[in-house]
């Protein structure tokens, strides 16, 4: 996410423009869930990440596939085909971190300050409209996130 | 968007004020990373929502003596080089930054390249071609050959950033970018492949040429003295 006010006039538009075409939430069910510390956690990106022997992302996805990232995957198997030029790539190209915070994670569970971290992690194309086109799929990973007895999800968007 | 999640109204949301494709903040900074991580994961605890929070920090900022220095060296190209077409000249240049290109790779222990699934050189001919409207052979199959030009495209955006944050200095994003696409043979190659693609009568390649070649940044600024 970025600040609005930091943006040129003609990119400021271009977010705004999008406004009126997200999908609403609309659950108002709110879910407490158990302490943080107990808590199982997976990372679903919209960065376009996938492992280097995966096909790239295309058109022939229908742009709402996904791909799967064990959690024990290098660094050095992760790469990315965003089909965005709009956001930088120079940051993900010194630290995998900045989009996929896996390292963050195990850190935080060997700090005991989450409970573990999934075995599999997700990513998406993020970018593409109408975004609500990606529910299927979406609903599909949540099913297997539950397999995977995850309870909790960080989100990272670029 | 902070404007985004406030339509969208999902349960729990923090935002952070950094720039597009940096979710997480600083490179190679854990200690802010684990900030912004645990900030999230925290809402996880609230008892009820839909919660909406700011991070308290921002990146901090390149102080602006460091990004000129940052700012990349042209590549200088030899005399006998000066009746060279695009192609040889970018092939030229990515001669010369493969030892820097190399240097990022060992001391990263990866590298962002090698998606296309082709050896760079080869990329640039394809890129070129395209750009010409001349014959080309996709250099893979099992992708559609729009894909494979994005992909070869990207693969000519990773190297040079990669190439060049080995380089000595501090590198903000708009330096990368406003080398790449101002000073470089290989800027120069993907605006005339813009150019080519933006007046193609196929969808796809249209639409590449409008959403994913040039970035709107680079389309409002150096491009419009190119284009």
């Amino acid at each position: 996410m970025v600040r609005l006010a930091d943006l040129p006039e003609w990119e400021r538009d271009h977010m705004l423009n999008k406004i009126p075409n997200l999908p609403r939430f609309g659950i108002n069910a709110w879910v407490a869930g158990r302490p943080l510390a107990k808590r199982r956690v997976a990372i679903v990106t919209t960065a376009g990440l996938h492992l280097r022997g995966d096909r790239p992302f295309g058109q022939g996805d229908a742009r709402s596939a996904y791909r799967v990232i064990p959690g024990n995957a290098s660094a050095a198997d992760i790469v990315m085909s965003q089909f965005s030029t709009n956001f930088d790539r120079s940051g993900f190209q010194q630290d995998l971190n900045i989009a996929f915070p896996i390292d963050r994670l195990r850190e935080l569970a060997g700090d005991g300050i989450i409970g573990s971290v999934a075995d599999f992690h997700y990513s998406f194309m993020g970018a593409g409209s109408p975004v609500n086109r990606m529910e299927p799929k979406a609903r599909e990973v949540a099913g297997l996130l539950k397999k995977d007895k995850v309870d909790a999800v960080l989100l990272t968007p670029v | 968007m902070r404007e985004h999640a406030e339509a969208i109204q999902p349960p729990r949301t923090l935002w952070v004020p950094f720039p597009l494709g940096r979710p997480l903040g600083v490179p190679n900074d854990p200690a802010f990373q684990r900030r912004v991580v645990i900030s999230a994961l925290r809402l996880l605890e609230r008892p009820s929502g839909p919660v909406l929070e700011d991070f308290p920090e921002d990146v901090p900022p390149i102080a602006e003596d460091e990004s000129q220095e940052g700012m990349a060296c042209p590549i200088s190209f030899a005399p006998d080089m000066a009746k060279a077409t695009l192609a040889e000249k970018v092939a030229a240049e990515i001669s010369q930054l493969r030892a820097w290109h190399d240097l990022s790779v060992k001391n990263r222990g990866r590298t962002a390249t090698g998606v296309a699934g082709a050896a760079l050189e080869d990329l640039v001919g394809f890129i070129a071609a395209w750009a010409g409207g001349k014959p080309r052979t996709n250099f893979r199959d099992d992708i559609l050959p729009i894909d494979a030009l994005r992909l070869a495209c990207d693969e000519l955006k990773t190297f040079y950033s990669e190439a060049v944050l080995a380089q000595p200095g501090t590198h903000s994003i708009e330096s990368i970018q406003d080398w790449f696409w101002g000073q470089t043979a290989a800027g120069k190659l993907l605006f005339d492949l813009h150019a080519a693609t933006l007046k193609s009568s196929d969808k796809l390649e249209k639409f590449f040429a409008d959403n994913n070649l040039v970035p709107r940044r680079i389309r409002h600024t150096i491009g419009k003295k190119e284009n």
